[in-house]
């Protein structure tokens, strides 16, 4: 029997790196696709339609503006949303983070908002205000600020002090010291942020279009439901899905640049 | 009672200096009716025990803390109440590094002269300058996980020296290296300051460290009192200085 010498192994291509990469990447979704797949063989169409089908209704949908125009209305409202919230947000995690006495009196208003459900917020907004495009926002921002505001709270108290410490001996003016210290210092809680609160954004404005809205994922899932069309509902939820999942692949472009200063260890956790 | 006539060379100066922590009833005295002169120019060591109150001085020199009773001022100036008007007139080398990961090397450098609003070219020139000078060519765009922990400590070093301040202060900054590369930073600090005309306030705990750096050494007592004070040069002959080196070393013993 021969032994071959370890040094010998030929180190594999960074072709098939990538490929073997991409393969587990893609391998969870191939199970649930065949599971799926096997299950519409042996069920009615209407309760597991073939994903063929779905495909095409997903293609449709993507090539027909007046259909495609409700997905960006739905991406154009999480959007919308998120930037009001983190903006609002930040402002009261800077106030919280200053001043003890609002500390003392936002943070038990804002836990007090994060225990009323969406829903909730949806029968708030149709009761108290006309516009469409006003209540999903407000729904929007009322569900998301509370863990937006806490986020950044939690990453401006998190700051190193020793580092703050240095920066502060050259005696920075405030704004080059929010550019130099602070900023950098929070990116990575706030991109997380970002990405935590996109999924519950996502989750949330279906919710709000459902009830009140005349368009968007949301609204097409409620017409789906009525014409009892299980394929137009995934096609739709999978319209939803694609975008969440740009902006988290945006998200994390944006994090891989920002943090190539991190050392990378070899031993994982 | 009368403030004590001041003198116009001293850049740093303790007036009956005292700092409290803590309970007002029961404090902690840091520091106890400190009076203290550094002159322009000079190189002092701050020698002492742990705990007792070199950082709470050197805090009250940086500005970062205000005395419970007395006066502290730089160049006639109060550190802590008239904290931006130091802009660029102090530099401080800490402890550990302390060095921004998010920024390369010479990125690191050029913080405090980002500070002052220096052009962007006279940043880059003068951060590259200092860093070769410490012996980093090569290193410029490395971030601070890629390197040592001496040269981390001499990025830091190069960042302080490249604001050009009147005033160095250092906090044991070679306490957390080995001894060999400590001795060998801490000849280079101190040829540096002496180049360039600054004055030092060094923080140690280490004898050593004291003879290698200061021209006049400071030890001090708890509460932060001064319990000798030792003027060096290069008169003073190795006798004296080994008689003095024991008397340090009885006295911080007990």
């Amino acid at each position: 029997m021969s032994v071959q010498d370890p040094s010998l192994v030929p180190f594999p291509s960074p072709g098939s790196l990538v490929a073997r990469r991409v393969l587990r990447a893609v391998m969870p979704f191939v199970v649930i696709a065949a599971a799926w797949q096997v299950a519409s063989q042996f069920f009615p169409g209407y309760l597991f339609p073939s994903l063929v089908d779905v495909f095409w209704r997903v293609l449709e949908i993507f090539t027909s503006w007046s259909a495609f125009s409700n997905v960006l209305a739905t991406a154009m409202r999480i959007l919308g949303g998120l930037a009001g919230a983190f903006v609002i947000g930040a402002v009261l995690g800077f106030m919280i983070v200053q001043s003890k006495m609002i500390d003392r009196f936002l943070s038990p208003i804002l836990i007090f908002f994060q225990g009323i459900p969406a829903l909730s917020w949806v029968v708030f907004a149709i009761i108290w205000f006309h516009g469409t495009e006003f209540r999903i926002l407000f729904i929007m921002i009322v569900t998301t600020l509370p863990a937006f505001t806490f986020q950044v709270v939690g990453a401006l108290r998190g700051m190193s002090k020793d580092l703050l410490e240095m920066v502060m001996s050259f005696r920075p003016k405030r704004m080059k010291f929010y550019k130099v210290m602070v900023l950098p210092s929070v990116l990575p809680e706030i991109l997380t942020a970002w990405k935590v609160n996109l999924g519950n954004a996502s989750r949330v404005v279906v919710v709000a279009e459902l009830v009140g809205s005349s368009g968007g994922v949301g609204y097409q899932l409620l017409q789906q439901q009525q014409l009892f069309d299980m394929t137009g509902a995934l096609a739709w939820t999978l319209q939803l899905v694609f975008f969440v999942l740009l902006f988290q692949w945006i998200l994390t472009l944006i994090e891989t640049a920002a943090f190539r200063y991190r050392a990378v260890s070899e031993r994982n956790l | 009672m009368t403030a004590p006539e001041i003198a116009e060379e001293a850049e740093i100066r303790f007036e009956n200096v005292s700092k409290h922590f803590g309970n007002p009833a029961a404090p902690f005295v840091a520091v106890d009716e400190l009076d203290l002169e550094i002159d322009k120019g000079q190189m002092v060591a701050l020698l002492g025990k742990t705990g007792c109150g070199k950082s709470t001085m050197f805090n009250m020199i940086a500005g970062l803390s205000a005395p419970t009773s007395g006066r502290v001022t730089l160049m006639g100036h109060d550190p802590f109440k008239e904290f931006d008007w130091f802009r660029g007139k102090i530099a401080i080398v800490f402890q550990n590094d302390r060095l921004l990961p998010w920024r390369t090397a010479v990125k690191n450098v050029e913080l405090g002269l980002e500070m002052l609003e220096t052009t962007k070219e006279e940043r880059r020139e003068r951060a590259i300058y200092w860093l070769h000078k410490l012996g980093l060519a090569g290193h410029e765009d490395d971030y601070p996980h890629a390197l040592s922990g001496g040269m981390r400590q001499r990025v830091s070093i190069a960042r302080a020296f490249a604001t050009n301040a009147e005033l160095l202060l250092c906090d044991e900054p070679f306490s957390a290296l080995d001894e060999i590369t400590s001795k060998r930073l801490r000849m280079e600090f101190a040829r540096l300051v002496r180049e360039n005309g600054k004055t030092a306030v060094f923080i140690t705990h280490s004898i050593n460290e004291a003879f290698d750096i200061g021209d006049r050494i400071v030890v001090l007592k708890r509460p932060a009192q001064i319990a000798h004070d030792i003027r060096l040069d290069a008169a003073t002959s190795d006798e004296e200085k080994e008689a003095i080196r024991r008397m340090i070393h009885d006295s911080l013993s007990q």
